[in-house]
């Protein structure tokens, strides 16, 4: 388990080894892009995260409701969960970064990210209570939108769909404000 | 009519598709909270960069894919008031956890201990949308339901003229990017 220091291991609040394993963004894009011409043509189910990640959620409720009452839920009856490509994806994502990650030797535990703790501080809890309400917000809404920056996002406006583009100005917007708003310049020096 | 792959073999090749989308996540440096959140902050353009190139690559593929009978779409609905309001809370959450839910996956293998908690977080999130969403399909879903529409069709301006559009904004823009807003331990690659 290695500590994080931020002063001699880091470019700008980024790991060395994370830099180093980085490729030119404008290949990843082209590189996801021609991965969609796949999802598309072959798989017939374009790249998305939250469908799949809310079906999963019904193991979390299981416990409280039992399987009858999750097998009763509206949501949950039209999208149970199961081993489609949707949940296959879910899966490969998280294989896909872990092997990228252990060949570039860029692993590292990271409890409080640079950007934050400039902002504010280095507490772990402060960071995990934002991350567990940050993670609440975004997929309600995803949902509530039908869809994430990668199912509207990238798979959605390729289509030039109508939803996807409102979701990603939108979502684009409401982000900028929030930022705006958690990363404004402490007027009264509070710690 | 899709390439002829069974329904089987495609459901399995999901699992190749997702670890590339995967490895190409944490390569293009956005399984990173510094990077997604200096975005909405305009300090690095490595999200932009990734996603804005992705659309028109992806898009004019599939494009060509659709004419010649080898895909077809899946538009998601627009029900105006819930993308709206969807999209603004998943921009706020986005900033807040830092990630999305793609990248938040990617991230949780890179060793990030916060986007593992966020993860816990987004089964909550589903848990409690599932839970009210027969009154959000109700009240919020309905209105302005304008249905799976896509751009071309209320403006007019066709597919490939949307692509034109959408390249030369991305030209100007990429430009702009790499000659006037370069930000020092913004953008790492050189």
């Amino acid at each position: 388990m290695k500590e994080t220091n931020y002063s001699s291991k880091t470019i700008g609040g980024t790991d060395r080894a994370e830099a180093k394993a980085r490729w030119n963004p404008y290949i990843v894009g082209i590189g996801i892009g021609v991965l969609s011409w796949i999802a598309f043509g072959v798989l017939d189910e374009p790249l998305g995260i939250s469908t799949a990640l809310s079906s999963a959620s019904s193991v979390c409720a299981l416990p409280v409701m039992g399987s009858e009452g999750v097998a009763h839920n509206a949501y949950w009856a039209k999208n149970p969960l199961k081993w489609n490509g949707g949940m296959l994806l879910l899966m490969g994502t998280f294989i896909g970064s872990l092997l990228s990650v252990l060949v570039s030797h860029s692993f590292r535990l990271e409890k409080v990210p640079a950007t934050w703790q400039k902002q504010f501080g280095g507490s772990t809890a402060k960071r995990f209570v934002a991350a567990f309400l940050g993670g609440v917000i975004i997929m309600f809404g995803a949902r509530m939108a039908g869809g994430c920056t990668s199912g509207h996002g990238i798979s959605g406006s390729l289509q030039l769909a109508l939803s996807s583009w409102t979701f990603f100005l939108t979502m684009f917007a409401s982000g900028v404000v929030t930022a705006l708003i958690l990363f404004r310049k402490p007027a009264t020096a509070s710690k | 009519m899709n390439f002829p792959v069974s329904a089987e073999a495609a459901r399995w090749l999901a699992l190749p598709v997702g670890i590339i989308f995967g490895v190409l996540l944490h390569r293009g440096g956005v399984a990173n909270y510094n990077v997604i959140v200096n975005q909405f902050r305009f300090k690095d353009f490595t999200v932009l960069k990734v996603m804005f190139t992705a659309i028109i690559v992806g898009g004019i593929g599939v494009l060509l894919l659709k004419s010649s009978g080898h895909a077809q779409y899946h538009i998601k609905p627009a029900n105006m008031l819930g993308v709206v309001l969807g999209a603004t809370l998943f921009g706020a959450g986005m900033v807040l956890y830092g990630y999305c839910p793609g990248t938040g996956v990617a991230a949780m293998a890179t060793g990030s201990l916060h986007a593992i908690v966020g993860f816990v977080g987004m089964l909550a999130g589903g848990v409690l949308y599932a839970l009210s969403f027969t009154w959000v399909e109700a009240h919020i879903q309905t209105v302005a339901a304008m249905g799976k529409v896509r751009l071309p069709d209320i403006t007019g301006v066709p597919d490939w003229g949307w692509f034109v559009i959408l390249a030369a904004i991305a030209a100007v823009v990429f430009w702009l990017i790499e000659t006037r807003f370069r930000t020092p331990g913004g953008d790492l690659q050189t």
